[in-house]
């Protein structure tokens, strides 16, 4: 009794603390200490400056979501419906932009786009001196890009899975009642798709809402979201209480979406009849398929192409390619700005990611378990444990520092609190790997080992464990992943002695001079590479499409 | 002295809030005997197998094995056998692995267990199956894989939940005849819970007849069969003829006034049943005599008239369907006969020979 009671008093009390109370905190911090009543809001609704972030923010989401759903629905039908040499390997290249830290996607897109990028510095080789450039660094289209760029995964991955399951049979039986390719789609496919398309769309427009590092990178302040105006105010301004009340109004939106994506989940989850994907193989080829396979896998290597630049120009100098920047990081007479080497940065990082690694096991195992319990709780439950996921990293770095700032938890000067940060940020994954294999564990599998003379502790070792170990590895390694990259509360919460990759490489590029340019590009390159490697174990272990995120 | 029952539940109850999943169950059961718990589905006959295997837990009542009350033992501790309809096989273990495992839980060396798995895997005619994964397996190896682990820690007792429920019906058949000459080979005692009265009949020592969590009658196969203990029972036995009658006079012989017209059987009277008594009066659909109206019976007896509806063809044996006073009767003859003697719209002599009536007590309203 006191095992299973800790194990739902634990996480509970950990989300309490660490999430549900700095949220607490900025609330009160927005409502000005109870004096002044609803000042900071007044101050944010009259000021045209934050309407117009506001307003912003709502339609440049809703247009990176436009042009994500149309480069990333082409790719799910291939995937869906197609059969071709070097899928799996193509399939799991797609997958890697969303896994990557935005500060690699932003910082690919700087060295394929940039002024000194490699399609600019291609023209030039080419033209010469006077050759057309692309001049899209800092403005909006290099945004929107890099936000489709970064969420096409999303659709894919959701609408593909969704789709390779869906019975050919409708589309065969609507081809024998008279209807044309076209038709079909339009009146049977397409509607069947719908609720797929719909969860797609609201998470890539959440990500797109509460976009930070992209912005921060490729936009600077002109194209301030919410997001980093809630870090100026924070961080520049100090007007802690009107980047309080934005704070508000931004979960209020992001839960309202949140809303409208359980809705639709809950919903699509019950009338098609989905068949298993190995019965339905690509019946026919003809030519215009195959030109539209090519055509999907040119798209494809676009999307891929900020990654293979980042590479690119990280390992190239003036005298042709070197790894100089890369040896640059290791030496500890570095000439970059900071006083701490590129080393203990790395350090730095992998020790952060290995501790929130642990704690989001530990919290999502044991909230995964509660959910699972049967009961009428376990949705509410479910709900409040994914909470963190709706709750921007910036907004939760600043609840940390409203919240805990004083005396007797003061935190602010701790590495803890950016371990607590991404811990918060990595958990929700570890609960949606673990899900699925926890809820399809046959019911009696549990009760036929205990059966044959297996003592409960004995279950868990050589029943239970063995069949979610391989989710525990997919969690584990998206939390470390998580960790790795995650920017908009480390660059808040962040000591200068603690500071990790992204925020080393935000800093780096706010300086300038090539060399800090390289070791920027270097870095990113480095951190991409570790997640990569992270990544190659997920779908090494991952054995079902559905559920993910 | 007969030996004591291995397996004695006494007045066993179970509720899920207002409802009663089992109602004062008793039951014995003897070594080395076969039980079917026979009943429709929801009627408790698995929750009460859940019950003996420890999975749940009763509100009263008690369960002893050979003499020694199980309650508070936990189920991994009794000793007990159970394969469950879906089989729960480990997936992540191969055939080897699965039959194995309750013998490496009893901590048995390595190469016993490697020769009481091939010993297993032999019985159940899947001898170079070891190294086989589950999902390799049809789903009539699985059933014998599930069958041969839960044989294989030689469990006292084997409790088993419509094991071939999923499969097709020649495949189940087949393996219901292997299914009890294992079992019996073995000679384990066993408890074997189905909603098929043909996989009861086939497998059972006894049948334990469930319904509305109570257990309704027991006993022998023809037992149940030649004397249901009420109108549900035979109906569930698939017994149809059953009509409706007044005993007129009981002596030597017992005279029926039924809807079909006057019927006599061999006294004394059933418990319960008095003269004047309104009854359920059974006749065996094999034992019905039909003819055309002019033919001469050979023996004297009882005779009523009918009119012949219908024929009905089912193979080696066709199914009569007539019109006898205000009731339809059945009779099933060889289809050779069938279409030698009468058609449709045919009057026809009907005889019901004593021994083809079986009367119970009326149903209570």
């Amino acid at each position: 009794m006191t095992a299973s009671r800790l194990l739902v008093v634990g996480p509970i009390s950990f989300i309490a603390v660490f999430f549900l109370y700095p949220l607490v905190a900025i609330l009160a911090k927005s409502f000005g200490g109870g004096a002044v009543g609803l000042g900071p809001f007044q101050v944010l609704l009259g000021d045209t400056y934050y309407l117009g972030r506001i307003w912003f923010t709502i339609w440049q989401a809703a247009f990176s979501t436009f042009l994500t759903l149309v480069l990333g629905l082409p790719v799910a039908y291939l995937f869906a419906r197609h059969e071709f040499p070097g899928k799996s390997l193509l399939k799991a290249l797609t997958t890697l932009p969303f896994i990557m830290p935005t500060i690699v996607v932003a910082m690919g897109f700087v060295a394929l786009l940039g002024s000194g990028g490699l399609v600019n510095t291609g023209l030039s080789g080419v033209f010469g001196d006077n050759a057309p450039q692309v001049r899209i660094a800092n403005t909006l289209t290099i945004i929107f890009l890099a936000h489709a760029f970064y969420n096409y995964s999303i659709v894919v991955r959701i609408v593909s899975a969704y789709w390779a399951n869906l019975s050919p049979q409708f589309e065969e039986s609507s081809a024998m009642l008279g209807a044309g390719r076209v038709q079909t789609f339009l009146h049977v496919t397409l509607p069947l798709l719908l609720p797929a398309i719909w969860s797609s769309a609201i998470l890539v427009y959440i990500f797109s809402f509460t976009s930070f590092g992209v912005v921060m990178i490729l936009g600077g302040s002109q194209f301030a979201t919410m997001e980093v105006a809630i870090y100026e105010l924070t961080v520049k301004l100090f007007r802690l209480d009107i980047a309080g009340a934005l704070a508000i109004v931004q979960i209020v939106f992001t839960y309202i979406f949140m809303l409208i994506y359980t809705r639709i989940q809950a919903r699509s989850a019950v009338p098609v009849t989905l068949v298993h994907r190995e019965a339905i193989a690509k019946r026919k080829r003809s030519i215009r398929d195959t030109l539209f396979v090519i055509g999907i896998i040119s798209i494809l290597l676009i999307v891929l192409s900020p990654l293979l630049a980042l590479v690119e120009r990280a390992i190239s100098t003036n005298d042709g390619y070197s790894l100089v920047h890369f040896s640059a990081l290791f030496s500890n007479d570095s000439g970059s700005y900071f006083y701490l080497s590129p080393l203990h940065v790395i350090w730095n990082s992998i020790r952060f990611a290995f501790m929130s690694m642990v704690i989001a096991m530990l919290v999502g195992t044991a909230a995964a378990y509660v959910i699972v319990r049967p009961g009428k709780r376990s949705s509410i439950l479910d709900s409040l444990f994914m909470l963190p996921l709706v709750v921007s990293a910036v907004t939760l770095g600043f609840g940390f520092l409203v919240a805990f700032n004083r005396p007797p938890v003061d935190l602010r000067g701790s590495w803890l609190i950016l371990v607590i940060a991404h811990s918060l940020v990595a958990y929700p994954f570890v609960i949606r790997t673990l899900l699925p294999v926890l809820r399809g564990m046959p019911p009696h599998l549990k009760e036929s080992a205990a059966l044959l003379g297996a003592s409960p502790l004995r279950v868990f070792i050589h029943v239970e464990l063995p069949l979610i170990a391989r989710a525990l590895v997919v969690g584990a390694t998206f939390a470390f992943a998580v960790s790795m990259g995650e920017f908009g509360a480390s660059l808040l919460l962040v000591r200068s002695e603690f500071t990790t990759i992204p925020v080393a490489i935000f800093r780096l590029l706010g300086q300038p001079g090539a060399a800090n340019l390289g070791q920027a590009l270097a870095m990113s390159t480095l951190l991409m590479a570790v997640v990569a490697l992270g990544f190659v174990v997920i779908e090494r272990f991952r054995y079902r499409d559905i559920g993910g995120f | 002295m007969a030996t004591s029952p291995i397996l004695q539940l006494d007045k066993v109850s179970k509720s899920y809030g207002e409802t009663f999943a089992i109602r004062d169950v008793s039951l014995n059961v003897d070594r080395g005997e076969l039980v079917c718990l026979l009943g429709p589905s929801g009627c408790g006959k698995t929750t009460l197998l859940r019950i003996i295997a420890g999975l749940e837990t009763m509100d009263s009542g008690t369960i002893s094995f050979r003499g020694e009350d199980l309650h508070g033992m936990a189920p991994h501790s009794r000793g007990f056998g159970f394969m469950f309809q879906d089989l729960a096989l480990f997936p992540h273990m191969d055939v080897f692995g699965n039959v194995g495992f309750g013998l490496r839980m009893q901590g048995m060396s390595n190469d016993r267990v490697r020769m009481r798995v091939d010993e297993m895997l032999e019985l159940v005619d899947l001898g170079d199956y070891r190294n086989r994964k589950v999902h390799e397996l049809s789903g009539g190896e699985r059933q014998r894989v599930a069958l041969a682990r839960s044989l294989a820690p030689a469990p006292k007792l084997l409790m088993l939940d419509e094991p071939l429920g999923s499969l097709d019906r020649v495949l189940r058949e087949s393996l219901q005849a292997q299914v009890r000459s294992i079992l019996k080979e073995i000679g384990v005692t066993a408890i074997y819970v189905t909603h098929d009265k043909e996989e009861a009949f086939a497998l059972a020592d006894t049948i334990v007849f469930v319904n509305g969590g109570q257990v309704v009658q027991s006993g022998p196969p023809e037992a149940l069969f030649q004397a249901p203990a009420t109108e549900m029972v035979a109906r569930s036995l698939g017994l149809r003829n059953i009509i409706e009658g007044t005993i007129v006079r009981a002596s030597e012989s017992v005279e029926i006034a039924s809807s079909a017209g006057t019927l006599s059987t061999a006294g004394p009277l059933p418990g319960g049943i008095s003269v004047g008594d309104g009854v359920l009066v059974i006749i065996n659909e094999r034992s019905i005599s039909v003819a055309p109206v002019h033919h001469e019976w050979a023996e004297m007896g009882i005779r009523l008239s009918g009119v012949v509806n219908e024929q009905k063809f089912r193979g080696g044996e066709s199914e009569i369907h007539m019109t006898v006073g205000r009731s339809e009767l059945i009779s099933v003859v060889p289809t050779v006969d069938a279409q030698t003697e009468v058609t449709s719209g045919d009057e026809v002599s009907v005889h019901v020979p004593p021994e083809a009536v079986t009367l119970l007590p009326p149903a209570e309203a």
